[in-house]
């Protein structure tokens, strides 16, 4: 971590990889779909809609595992002050925020031939929106400190609070009593009830998605090196 | 102490005080922000009167009658208790609404203890499994396999 940290060997290293992980993604991602929508079969019970499941999932792991790593992020800059972790932090809120949403919008398409409804207020589907809702304040709390000069450090501090939303969605099935489902998928227990038939390819999925999430986090962390650059050259020549 | 180990040390203590403080606001909202009441529920604490309330549970195997106008249906919603409540319904009940699975239903209780729904969903569980499955583990009965 302390070699990475370096913004001139992160490069070094950010650069090869990032086209690796964005063009292994997608691959990943293309072909679990296809084998999740016509390979894969319909589940005994939803028919043919259980297929949502191969991009639901996926995203619904990224929108909280992105707030983990931003949370982690945060941590290491408040306590560190590394300034490669507050430019990840920052890279990680925008595609956490996308896939937040897109688990969101596939859930709702979802619960409307399944369960019967679009959205209800239950705890499961209302701390996922939350964590939407922190993604977004996280967003223009970052841009608002740093347009005033700021280290993003007040960021840093609302994005390690937000983080306890993360272990309230994760236990909302088992806490409450909720329209949503229990857990499906343990990996500390290492256990599923999803059958094997659809568990490959719904992993497989996750894995592309967490690639391209991890490409496109690489991709803004470049860019804000980049910009960091372009404004302290700037700097000195006016 | 070092400005750096100073940071964590105090991180750390936030971080701890912050859980503590969720811990405690959830094992208060444990009952306010139950999604819906079930059978055990209702029976522990009366059934609440004269408001709009979500019950929830299985709709018990055998239970589903429809009445004479065609519209109108009575169920039985079960729990892993003994207890168990009567639900009327009129109107279209979701795909996945059927005997030995999960329903919620929001509506009244009438003074006699029927409880009236307006609306009707399904819950089901975690299982996902491909339908040749479900007939070998003959979990659900199928109407079609008759």
């Amino acid at each position: 971590m302390q070699t990475l940290a370096n913004p001139a060997r992160f490069l070094k290293i950010a650069r090869p990889l990032t086209p690796v992980l964005g063009w292994g993604g997608a691959l990943l991602i293309v072909g679990a779909l296809a084998v999740g929508l016509f390979v894969a079969p319909r589940d005994y019970l939803q028919g043919e809609s259980v297929r949502i499941i191969y991009v639901h999932v996926p995203a619904a792991w990224l929108g909280m595992g992105g707030w983990t790593g931003l949370a982690i992020a945060s941590f290491m800059q408040l306590v560190w002050r590394h300034p490669l972790a507050a430019i990840a932090a920052r890279a990680i809120a925008v595609p956490g925020a996308v896939f937040a949403a897109l688990c969101l919008v596939t859930g709702s398409l979802w619960g409307k031939p399944t369960w019967g409804t679009y959205w209800q207020w239950d705890a499961r589907l209302t701390s996922m929106l939350i964590l939407l809702f922190l993604y977004i304040a996280y967003i223009a709390l970052d841009d608002a400190e740093r347009e005033r000069g700021g280290e993003g450090r007040i960021a840093a501090i609302f994005g390690l609070v937000g983080a306890i939303n993360i272990p309230i969605i994760h236990y909302s099935v088992e806490y409450w009593n909720t329209l949503h489902q229990g857990q499906s998928i343990s990996f500390l227990r290492a256990s599923s009830t999803v059958d094997a038939s659809m568990l490959w390819p719904l992993l497989v999925s996750a894995a592309g998605f967490s690639l391209l999430f991890g490409a496109i986090v690489l991709m803004r962390m470049r860019a804000a090196l980049a910009r960091q650059k372009v404004e302290a050259r700037l700097r000195r020549y006016s | 102490m070092k400005p750096k180990t100073q940071r964590l040390f105090l991180l750390v203590l936030a971080i701890v005080a912050v859980l503590g403080a969720v811990l405690l606001a959830m094992s208060a909202l444990k009952d306010q922000a139950a999604y819906f009441y079930a059978p055990a529920d209702v029976a522990r604490e009366g059934a609440p009167q004269g408001r709009n309330v979500r019950i929830g549970g299985m709709v018990r195997q055998g239970s589903i009658r429809r009445n004479a106008d065609g519209v109108t249906i009575d169920f039985v919603v079960r729990d892993d208790s003994p207890h168990v409540i009567n639900v009327r319904y009129r109107g279209i009940v979701p795909d996945l609404f059927r005997e030995e699975s999960g329903v919620v239903a929001e509506g009244r209780f009438q003074e006699s203890g029927l409880f009236v729904a307006d609306e009707i969903l399904a819950k089901h569980d975690e299982n996902y499994m491909p339908p040749q499955l479900d007939v070998k583990k003959g979990e659900h009965k199928s109407e079609s396999l008759k």
